[in-house]
């Protein structure tokens, strides 16, 4: 059997979006911005689409901009302001699109300190947006999206969140949470990939981001990924309707995994337990690496993810990691186990039945490691 | 991005562990790149009689290990002298150009294993070894130029 414990990085679809997106895949083919009723068909489609993600953060219809990607609705949200404030642990579809930003740190919790904000903000009178991330990537540690949102809306600074980890997995209402700029994307709670949006608060400034034709009120030209779109708004309703029941069975989950995964010999969580998405958990494993331990779990069927350079394909390990203060060779020992609505019992049985053995078996091999 | 050489020889590591009679040990890489290569000697008569790895690393740093063992057992000093990172690479079928630092890694561990032994002797090792050129602090990787 099989166990996928990646659904960070990405989700299974849904049986409702792939029944409710058909049409759109076969005789529902119409451009949007045709006059004919072929056309208006997939018009009509898409404005009840942008209605029921509006209605999933509490925005109004006109406030959401379909994009390609949650990276896209990040780099569009930063690309016209010149001073911002940011974490250092944010996604790098945050992070590379800044030249010069203003870093908040980022403790052994994983959690940005609105006091951090409050005393950035004041020492730098020229901000124009703060970008902090709901839900981090890699931990899932949830950021006080609502206090840090005040601060920013106190001092006319507009606020951005990156809440691609969180939609469909904790509640969202842009009004009360002070955002006035929200990333998201619909393959991380069971979309389609090639599909995200991006809120814009009535009466913040947003410049256009592809120019061509009037799509997207004008903003973002390119026809539209009609059935993508589809799926967003279907994949979305259902999600934020199943938050609850679905949490309820992630923490019991969750917990199995990490009071048998604490039983393994030098082992530590990264980030906060409490503050955290109930399907995150991350480990670090000391005296073994990670590309080392996803290999010999995927040998036993078992996808999950890491941290270490091997996996980033880049020389360091993890910049999350390494912002939470963790030495490299810590870093580089990391496992992110990351769950969906999907993941069974069973999947859990077959993942803490692998783990404590593969990590026992690289350790009998590591150098660093002397029993 | 494994080939399956590399995948059997990661899945199923030959002469790992510590050699408790070894007469000569070489340790290379750092904790902090993600590798650590260390491997045991046992030379008896200017032959390499046993040898064993430890390895603290990726996939194919724990593969290229495995294989240097393999290539240079019974062997002679001065034929395990010539092994390089090439041949490495070769035995285990290409390895994708980020990890080629990790047969870099294979060939300085037993260069590093064999000095020791020379150390061990009371031989200069540097009249039969180049000393490894790499900084210890500098993480190897693509773009860098590790394996000249």
């Amino acid at each position: 059997m099989n166990a996928y414990f990646d659904n960070a990085a990405t989700t299974k679809v849904s049986e409702k979006v792939i029944k409710g997106i058909q049409p759109y895949l076969t005789e529902q083919y119409g451009n949007p911005s045709s006059v004919y009723s072929l056309g208006r068909e997939s018009a009509k489609a898409i404005s009840e689409a942008r209605a029921k993600v509006a209605k999933a953060i509490n925005a109004e219809p006109n406030e959401i901009y379909f994009t390609g990607s949650g990276s896209e609705s990040n780099n569009w949200a930063l690309h016209s302001h010149q001073k911002i404030i940011t974490s250092e642990f944010e996604h790098h579809a945050v992070l590379h699109v800044l030249k010069e930003p203003v870093l908040l740190p980022v403790y052994s919790d994983g959690i940005v300190k609105p006091i951090d904000l409050e005393k950035t903000l004041n020492d730098n009178p020229d901000v124009t947006l703060v970008s902090i991330m709901h839900a981090n990537n890699e931990i899932g540690t949830i950021q006080p999206i609502t206090e840090l949102g005040k601060l920013c809306r106190e001092r006319g600074v507009f606020f951005h969140t990156d809440a691609v980890q969180s939609v469909g997995n904790v509640p969202i209402d842009v009004k009360a949470m002070n955002v006035d700029l929200l990333s998201l994307s619909a393959h991380k709670f069971h979309g389609l990939k090639g599909a995200g949006a991006l809120y814009v608060r009535k009466g913040v400034k947003l410049p256009a981001f592809i120019h061509g034709g009037a799509q997207e009120f004008g903003r973002r030209a390119g026809t539209e990924n009609v059935a993508g779109i589809v799926g967003l708004g279907i994949a979305i309703e259902e999600a934020v309707s199943e938050i609850e029941d679905k949490n309820a069975e992630l923490f019991k989950k969750r917990e199995r995994i990490y009071d048998a995964i604490m039983q393994i010999p030098k082992v530590q969580l990264n980030g906060d337990l409490h503050n955290r998405l109930a399907n995150n958990l991350n480990f670090s494993f000391e005296g073994i690496e990670g590309e080392a331990l996803l290999l010999q779990l995927d040998m036993s069927g078992i996808a999950a993810s890491s941290g270490s350079a091997c996996t980033s394909g880049s020389l360091d390990p993890s910049h999350v990691l390494l912002a939470l203060g963790l030495p490299h060779e810590i870093a580089h020992g990391s496992l992110r186990i990351s769950m969906s609505k999907y993941t069974t019992d069973a999947e859990v049985d077959l993942l803490l039945e692998k783990l404590p053995a593969i990590v026992e078996k690289l350790r009998a091999m590591s150098p660093l490691w002397n029993g | 991005m494994y080939t399956e050489k590399v995948m059997q020889h990661f899945a199923d590591p030959k002469n790992v562990g510590e050699l408790k009679d070894a007469n000569a040990i070489g340790e290379v890489g750092n904790a902090k790149c993600g590798d650590i290569m260390k491997i045991y000697l046992k030379i008896v008569d200017g032959i390499i009689e046993d040898i064993s790895f430890k390895t603290f690393g990726c996939g194919a740093a724990i593969a290229t290990s495995s294989v240097a063992t393999e290539l240079i057992k019974g062997k002679n000093i001065e034929d395990a002298l010539k092994l390089s990172n090439k041949t490495v690479v070769d035995e285990l079928g290409g390895l994708p150009p980020a990890k080629v630092h990790c047969s870099v890694l294979a060939e300085q561990a037993v260069k590093a294993a064999i000095a020791d032994y020379y150390t061990r002797q009371g031989i200069d090792p540097s009249l039969f070894i180049k000393a490894n050129e790499h900084d210890e602090h500098h993480c190897c990787g693509e773009g860098d130029n590790c394996s000249s």
